[in-house]
């Protein structure tokens, strides 16, 4: 299960940077999307996947029983979705603008930016 | 004493919420924003004395016991830092209500500020790596809004760039700190140090400190990763860019420090070696882009680059002078460098451009401006007596003592193009005669009123006598300076702040 998570990690990776190289700004604003994921998923995976029992203390005891699933992973992607999802809306409200100004999706012809 | 450490952060997001319930009233904004930053900058004056009296103090936030819940932690560092947060909050809120134009500060520009802020304020005091990223992420939405406030064109394509390359950098950071989860097991700055002290798993030794080094590079603009800064500080308003130049790159630059004198000490002789070679490249290409600029913020913005290299080669070097070098010039950097940009925008001010081929002749109108501007710029270029020479003096030192002559003589040649190019914008701008094809004034003079300059000169006024005094009192400046990076050297005191008599 690792090895498939990891090589779907890499494949978002590579998606994201593929994304991110071309000129058009939505696909810009994709590409950082899939990083963004990508991160997410490389934090559930590095953290270990194992079938164990949940972390819940049950009456009588002072621990959770061994091995119990450690939430925080889920609890740091929850953290990080909630962020991510507040920049890609002002990401997306500014390429909204930026195209409203500009008048065109296309990277390069923000070049002219020298002075 | 708890206080001490939650309040720092607390107040500016007071104040942000305060302006926000005055959002109609742009005076009361004003005023809340003046007394919510002056007193962040005297809460940070009382942590860098409570700390030098009672050495490093932590915070569990809700008494979660360390390794489990949030740590606040205040070193002399990190304390200085918030101290300076506070000052530079103070002196960009003054000169921005006289230089904000009434619809920026309608549309909130001084909550902004605040939880700008509050953002840094948190990076310098968190104690947990992952709290470190919320920190950043809160200070980098601030900083997106405050980048394209009110913009027209210009503004929006600095701010594509400074948006894509700080979210790739989030990026790079959360998987940094997946994989560091992954094997340590724990996300407490203070856990991580002891966890990691005498590991040699090449995953924790390697890769991960090259991930924070891409990570934090990018924020701190260090060779190869700067491209974005010159391409966006000199987009968005003044008060803005000055606030950036000052604090946020070198948010970037206290991470890189903390969590590379804290958690990752266990190949220096790869990981700090890599940082001293960085840091030449910083120095060497940053100046070499200011000396070939021509208009007057893109010079001073390739001179943060540079500067940051100044910075960084402290922490390669690691040793005591070496960091006590690194944060004496983090210190007189902040405020010359915020001080220059705020000099740019009283240029343009009186003269509606940033150009230095339409500028000249303003020493012969303007001499006390002249004057104005040539303290921070020697400063910055290290010459005596001011704050830059002992920051630069220290580092030489350190280097020449550590035998690493090359990096001492990259230092000494950058300094001497950095004299140049200051020197180019004195002639150009202060000295040379003024080009007679003068355009019209197209400034709008929006926010200006009888005390208008005032305000604008009242912080510039300040932060120049600070750099002289910083020049003249360097010693018990540098004193301080060498506590804290004593405290940077000894992660065993950081440790046992944070774990108390449990050990």
């Amino acid at each position: 299960m690792e090895t498939i998570l990891a090589f779907v990690v890499g494949g978002l990776y590579a998606a994201g940077l593929y994304m991110m190289l071309r000129r058009n700004i939505i696909k810009l604003i994709i590409g950082l999307v899939l990083l963004s994921q990508a991160a997410n998923l490389l934090i559930f995976t590095s953290s270990g996947l194992l079938r164990s029992n949940p972390p819940i203390i049950s009456e009588g005891m002072v621990a959770p029983e061994i091995p119990y699933a450690d939430p925080l992973p889920q609890a740091l992607i929850l953290t990080a979705i909630v962020i991510s999802f507040g920049v890609l809306a002002f990401a997306i409200a500014l390429i909204y603008q930026v195209h409203k100004q500009v008048g065109t999706g296309d990277l390069d012809e923000l070049k002219g930016t020298y002075v | 004493m708890k206080l001490l450490l939650i309040l720092p952060i607390l107040i500016p997001f007071l104040t942000a919420i305060l302006s926000l319930f005055a959002w109609r009233w742009q005076k009361v904004q004003q005023l809340l924003s003046v007394v919510g930053t002056a007193a962040l900058l005297f809460m940070g004056i009382k942590l860098v004395l409570s700390v030098k009296l009672h050495g490093i103090m932590a915070v569990q936030i809700s008494n979660w016991q360390a390794p489990f819940g949030i740590t606040f932690v205040a070193d002399l560092f990190s304390g200085i830092m918030v101290a300076l947060a506070g000052l530079m909050g103070l002196s960009v809120t003054v000169y921005s209500i006289a230089s904000i134009s009434k619809q920026n500060q309608s549309l909130g520009y001084f909550p902004l500020l605040q939880i700008l802020l509050m953002g840094v304020v948190g990076a310098f005091l968190t104690g947990d790596i992952f709290n470190l990223y919320v920190w950043f992420e809160v200070m980098l939405i601030s900083s997106f809004v405050l980048m394209v406030l009110g913009g027209g064109r210009k503004q929006m394509e600095g701010a594509i760039k400074y948006v894509t390359m700080n979210l790739i950098s989030s990026a790079f950071f959360l998987a940094a700190i997946g994989l560091l989860y992954g094997e340590a097991g724990t996300l407490n700055m203070a856990d991580l140090a002891q966890k990691l002290n005498s590991t040699t798993n090449p995953n924790l030794v390697m890769t991960v400190p090259a991930l924070f080094l891409v990570a934090f590079g990018i924020k701190a603009a260090v060779f190869p990763l700067f491209f974005w800064l010159p391409a966006s500080y000199h987009k968005p308003p003044v008060a803005v860019s000055a606030i950036f130049a000052g604090l946020l790159t070198k948010v970037g630059v206290y991470a890189l420090i903390r969590v590379f004198t804290l958690i990752f000490i266990q190949d220096i002789t790869f990981t700090h070696s890599l940082i001293l070679f960085v840091a030449g490249l910083t120095m060497v290409t940053g100046v070499l882009g200011a000396v070939t600029q021509n208009e007057f913020r893109r010079v001073l913005s390739f001179h943060i680059i540079s500067q940051i290299g100044y910075i960084i080669i402290g922490l390669g070097l690691f040793t005591p002078l070496a960091l006590a070098g690194s944060v004496f010039y983090i210190l007189h950097h902040i405020i010359v460098k915020t001080n220059l940009f705020l000099v740019s925008g009283v240029v343009y001010r009186l003269r509606g451009t940033f150009k230095l081929k339409e500028l000249g002749g303003l020493y012969q109108i303007y001499p006390y401006l002249g004057i104005l501007f040539l303290i921070p710029a020697l400063s910055l270029s290290g010459i005596p007596p001011l704050s830059g020479f002992f920051a630069k003096f220290s580092l030489i030192k350190a280097g020449l003592e550590a035998e690493q002559y090359y990096i001492v003589a990259t230092a000494l040649g950058v300094s001497l193009l950095t004299v140049f190019s200051m020197t180019k914008i004195w002639a150009e701008v202060f000295w040379k005669p003024e080009p007679s094809k003068l355009k019209a004034n197209t400034v709008e003079i929006s926010a200006s009123g009888p005390n208008s300059y005032f305000l604008l000169l009242l912080p510039i006024i300040t932060l120049a006598i600070l750099t002289v005094f910083i020049g003249l009192a360097a010693e018990s400046v540098f004193s301080l300076a060498e506590q804290a990076a004593a405290q940077l050297l000894n992660p065993a005191e950081y440790i046992q702040a944070v774990f108390g008599d449990k050990l």
